[in-house]
């Protein structure tokens, strides 16, 4: 038998009297219940976004990548930085569930869920970025290594954008995997307890017959610690391949060997941030307050604060780097283009929000606010958009041929493209917190007897024993 | 599989499951399963289950998918077409880290989530008996098996005397079949007898 107990100098992870059925009840009612008005407006407004993103995309594919403000000097604007922002939103997700999970940090089970669901939404988005960009995307499938008619002639494994195609699929699949084979447990309990036959049928179709077998649970635990273990290098790789379509080209501003953990730990901030405005909403709407504690979001706005001044440094490092290295084109493209020129207002707006603003954080009374954190997670967002946008537009649009200088700003096609990614997220975001239970309720339960409050209050007694007594006790049972 | 015939006993706290799942261990009643909402850690062992090898077989995964990677590449670059590249070397073992790292990855978690389907016996249109509806939300559930040698009554008061709440006998297929969830199955409960007997 395990023990039981945890300190209560630990703040608990589910507020409130629970027992295990009440933990169902109040994560799975949601489910059941009919969606509020709210629900209805917000998927009708992500699905009128998804429409003009389809609408913004067709156009580009029939006239062809001329009608987004790409030139000859700035080959890549709005859509990589788009992919790499959305690729970078969701590593958050995959490190609330896998790497806290290795770290066993309990407070990932409130809401690792959401987050996973959130990596998987955002990595669809982030995928489309670069197929559209290929202009004619019926040969899409060339990035395949399959055997051809035309040799068959391979693609060019040394290529870091084909070292994307691979990283980027092999993300998805995983991120998908591990978050459907935690769904299966929570799918059977949503089933077991359906009043309508229909719903009773959908869910015993997804949840895949599963019963809570003991065996299978002894399974299902070792495939999570695996899964968790696979996706912990897999996320630092994906974003570390990433920066590689960068640092491996010889652009000034982007052939630097700090890319890949800079990237990674912007990768992160990014997501937490983009974790705290949908839960702080969706606790709210859902009345999941007592899961999604204040303490989550505290230890959120942490880890906020940890990777925003990481970022911070990486930036300084760079100026750093470009004025000791003593190479006048670095030089340039830092101090001349990057935070100053046409476009340094940009540099500046990335430098406010990401550095500058997170260092609210170190206040308590500010992480645990709601308000405050879900303001900043917005400013984040923004500011990591602009990163993106910094990396890549302003080490293109001064190169080495002063006749080719140029200046950018995205086409209505461009815009629109992004915008209907944001259809996308959120129309898959809404579904999510309407059919899936958003909480992981299995999770939940293993840990309600050391974490709940109601039964932390009881650890009082084991604290106020001899720690003789108390170790003789656990020994003998 | 096969219908038998259980007895089910149900359990509201981990704490009472524990010695009862010892003591009917003990007293040699065969236990089918033990159904739980959540993994409660260390009921394997009671049970006396085997460690599962769900690990190695994500390890000789992510091995094939290391050599399928490395040597396929290799294949490709040296000798099926060794194309120049910026006249960069034939074979450029460093550029080959990343696809190798990823396919490993890629082939251990496809190939240990297919293997934990197998071996669940679980896929979608997959139905199994529910021996009680709670047994995903807030009970633990005891099926133990009625063998010739055991007698239904003498199991229901030993699970009575061991601290189970609810406990009945059912009549259900051990495996799983095609099913919907929303109905009753309709499965064979009679023995056919074999015409060579």
């Amino acid at each position: 038998m395990h023990l039981k107990y945890e300190s209560t100098l630990r703040e608990p992870l589910i507020d409130g009297v629970k027992d295990y059925h009440q933990v169902t009840e109040d994560i799975i009612s949601p489910i059941e219940a009919k969606p509020g008005k709210l629900w209805y407006i917000g998927l009708f407004i992500s699905i009128a976004l998804l429409l003009f993103g389809v609408f913004s995309v067709t156009w580009e594919v029939y006239f062809g990548t001329g009608v987004w403000n790409l030139n000859k000097t700035i080959g890549w604007g709005w859509d990589i930085t788009n992919f790499v922002w959305w690729v970078g939103i969701g590593h958050a997700g995959t490190l609330i569930s896998a790497i806290l999970l290795l770290f066993r940090q309990g407070w990932r089970t409130g809401v690792n869920r959401a987050a996973e669901a959130m990596t998987i939404f955002a990595v669809m988005c982030a995928g489309q970025f670069p197929i559209w960009h290929m202009g004619r995307v019926w040969m899409a499938f060339f990035v395949m290594p399959y055997p051809n008619t035309r040799g068959p002639l391979w693609v060019n494994f040394n290529s870091p954008l084909l070292w994307d195609v691979f990283a980027i699929s092999t993300y998805f699949t995983v991120s998908l995997l591990f978050w459907y084979s935690g769904l299966l447990p929570d799918f059977a309990t949503v089933r077991d307890r359906a009043k309508t036959k229909l719903r009773k049928y959908l869910y015993g179709v997804a949840s895949f017959g599963w019963t809570g077998s003991t065996k299978h649970w002894q399974r299902h635990e070792a495939l999570s610690l695996v899964l968790a273990g696979l996706s912990t290098p897999l996320v630092l790789s994906v974003h570390t391949i990433v920066s590689f379509d960068f640092a491996t080209s010889v652009i000034p501003g982007w052939h630097t060997t700090i890319f890949p953990p800079y990237f990674v730990a912007g990768a992160i901030f990014s997501g937490f941030a983009m974790v705290q405005t949908l839960l702080i909403i969706t606790r709210k709407v859902l009345k999941l307050e007592e899961y999604i504690t204040i303490g989550h979001v505290e230890a959120m706005n942490k880890v906020i604060v940890l990777t925003g001044s990481i970022v911070g440094v990486a930036y300084l490092t760079e100026l750093f780097m470009a004025w000791y290295s003593g190479v006048q084109y670095e030089f340039d493209t830092f101090y001349k283009f990057r935070a100053a020129g046409p476009l340094g207002w940009s540099y500046w707006i990335m430098m406010t929000c990401n550095v500058i603003s997170p260092q609210v954080f170190w206040f308590r009374k500010m992480r645990r606010n709601i308000m405050v954190t879900f303001i900043m997670s917005i400013i984040v967002n923004i500011g990591m958009w602009f990163e993106r946008f910094v990396i890549i537009c302003t080490s293109l649009y001064r190169d080495y041929l002063p006749s080719s200088w140029s200046y950018y700003r995205p086409s209505w096609p461009e815009v629109g493209f992004y915008l209907g990614t944001f259809g996308l997220f959120f129309t898959c975001y809404f579904l999510f917190a309407k059919y899936f239970p958003v909480i992981a309720v299995a999770e939940i339960k293993s840990i309600l007897k050391t974490s709940g409050e109601n039964f932390k209050e009881k650890m009082v007694k084991y604290e106020d024993e001899d720690v003789e007594k108390f170790a003789h006790d656990q020994t003998h049972h | 599989m096969a219908v038998k015939k259980f007895v089910v006993g149900c359990f509201d706290d981990e704490a009472v499951l524990f010695p009862a799942v010892k003591k009917v261990r003990a007293a040699g009643y065969k236990i089918h399963d033990v159904y739980t909402p959540f993994p409660v850690h260390g009921l394997d062992h009671a049970l006396g289950l085997r460690e599962t090898s769900l690990h190695t077989a994500g390890f000789i995964y992510g091995i094939t998918g290391t050599t399928t990677a490395l040597s396929f590449m290799s294949w490709v670059f040296t000798t099926d077409w060794p194309m120049n590249i910026g006249g960069k070397p034939h074979f450029p073992l460093p550029a080959f880290i990343p696809i190798t790292f990823e396919l490993t990855v890629l082939f251990s978690a496809v190939g240990m989530v297919m293997t934990f389907m197998y071996l669940c016996q679980m896929a979608p249109f997959v139905k199994k008996h529910i021996f009680h509806p709670r047994q995903t939300d807030d009970l633990f559930v005891m099926a133990i098996e009625v063998t010739e040698k055991t007698r239904p009554e003498e199991v229901k008061a030993f699970l009575d005397s061991v601290g189970a709440k609810e406990i009945n006998e059912q009549t259900a297929e051990a495996g799983w079949w095609l099913g919907r969830f929303d109905r009753e199955d309709k499965l064979f409960t009679k023995q056919i007898e074999p015409l060579n007997a």
